[in-house]
């Protein structure tokens, strides 16, 4: 199997790259391990912020279908439930769609391939119904099924917050939100929806154990210090049935390290970040990254460094007129920027440009 | 529990609706979910035992990366049923530890 750009992980990076990629003349295989495309767009189901041109306003899972519609648009080449086990540097991937194994030849590739959830260990922490935010988030945005009715929620970023808000609207009692720091991490309009909601936010807290059979019954939270210490006697016991771990996400980027590539070690941007250049070039000749992979943000900045690559792989094919090309990454960029604003954003336009610099100097 | 009316997604689509056979026990599934849509649904929480302290674990990803939801499919063992849809007369079961192959007939 031969294809211009193999594109691994069909979620907002990989969809907008593999749009942008087909909707001038390159021919594009998008490849997913899962039954459908969309990665975690689906579980979505708030309006995204942004401006009108990161499609704010609408909900994730309706970018997810109108991005599916683009794909069949301009003629990607979509292989579901294929596995990619291996990544060489001479543009090489192994496949498995489970009977079967083949190699699929690319002039370019472009690794989507997302995020996993941090775990947090404490006493009792592989108890059933202790899970990741987002797995309770697919549970009932996507299989619409409730995991459980008592809920606590550890950690205040964006996903717990969300996920909270979520976990109510699909009919369970949330107990609290527990955060180690003295302030809510997330932001302030989703921290504030759930606190008119009547959930409280108790900061400077964290869990010391759990206890349960074959599922969770209960949870022990106490008070730390500064120094993440816990406060003897500051403990309390709470009845719960289900724990959502909501602590961050780290790149799923095995095959970068499979293939090779350089990293730098950024904790704001999740850990281990494959380096990339302004357009998305890993520091493997024709292998690009984009998304969570290349540094955890949102879905908005993922579809938008899609973008970029998609393109930037599309001029180095050829493909695309390098002037038109560049009208598109420069307004893609702009994007980027304008995502990366504000006290939210500060930090990760440094860390983003720190990634570039290594680039340059490795 | 299943979520029959959500405020955002509206009610629970319409499907065919399967029978799946949990450690010997039938159990409503509709077809095209997953089987661990189907055993939450039911009320069943852990899904397997660990090898060395038989401890319980239940969902912990819940897209197919963490492998704590595996179960018996069919006989063959270590299938993660959070990325595995249900088929009518499907036989799952509780795994022991790393799970026996004895009972599989290939596929699946």
């Amino acid at each position: 199997m031969k294809t211009e750009l193999a594109i691994i992980g069909a979620g907002p990076a990989g969809l907008c790259a593999a749009i942008e990629a087909a909707k001038n003349g390159v021919d594009v295989t998008l490849i997913d391990e899962n039954r459908t495309a969309g990665g975690q767009l689906f579980k979505q189901i708030h309006r995204f912020f942004g401006s009108e041109e990161h499609l704010a306003g609408i909900r994730g899972f309706e970018i997810g279908n109108m991005m599916l519609e683009d794909t069949q648009k301009y003629g990607v080449k979509v292989l579901l439930n294929t596995v990619v086990w291996g990544m060489f540097p001479d543009l090489k991937l192994g496949l498995s769609n489970g009977n079967m194994v083949s190699v699929i030849e690319a002039r370019r590739i472009i690794v989507s391939t997302g995020a996993l959830e941090n775990s947090l260990s404490f006493p009792g922490w592989t108890l059933p119904n202790i899970m990741g935010a987002g797995a309770a988030q697919t549970m009932v945005n996507v299989n619409r099924v409730l995991p459980g009715n008592k809920v606590l929620i550890i950690g205040s970023g964006n996903v717990g917050l969300i996920v909270a808000y979520q976990l109510l609207q699909a009919g369970a009692e949330v107990i609290a939100v527990v955060e180690a720091l003295p302030e809510v991490r997330g932001y302030q309009v989703h921290a504030s929806k759930i606190v008119r909601m009547g959930i409280p936010i108790i900061t400077s807290h964290t869990i010391t154990r759990a206890e349960g059979d074959s599922c969770v019954r209960k949870a022990e939270i106490a008070r730390i210090d500064d120094t993440f210490k816990v406060l003897k006697g500051s403990e309390m016991i709470l009845d719960v049935d289900l724990i959502c771990i909501a602590v961050g996400l780290r790149p799923l980027a095995e095959l970068c390290w499979m293939a090779g590539m350089k990293f730098d070690y950024l904790p704001q941007l999740g850990g281990f970040v494959p380096l990339h250049n302004e357009n998305m070039q890993s520091s493997i000749e024709g292998i690009y990254v984009a998304g969570d992979v290349a540094g955890i943000e949102e879905a908005s900045s993922a579809m938008e460094e899609g973008k970029l690559a998609g393109i930037a792989a599309g001029i180095s094919l050829g493909k695309i007129v390098k002037k038109q090309g560049i009208e598109i990454i420069n307004k893609a960029k702009e994007g980027l920027r304008a995502l990366r604003l504000g006290p939210y954003g500060d930090y990760r336009q440094e860390s983003k440009e720190k990634i570039v610099h290594h680039y340059y100097a490795a | 529990m299943r979520i029959k009316e959500h405020p955002i997604l509206g009610p629970l689509p319409v499907a065919k609706e399967v029978i799946i056979i949990v450690d010997g026990k039938k159990i409503k599934a509709y077809e095209g979910e997953m089987i661990s849509t189907a055993i939450v649904a039911s009320g069943i929480k852990t899904f397997r035992y660990t090898s060395k302290k038989k401890e319980p674990r239940g969902i912990f990803c819940a897209i197919g990366r963490c492998t704590d939801c595996v179960m018996e499919v069919n006989g063959r063992p270590n299938v993660r049923t959070c990325v595995t849809p249900v088929e009518d007369n499907m036989v799952i079961n509780t795994q022991e530890g790393l799970g026996i192959w004895e009972n599989w007939r290939g596929g699946g």
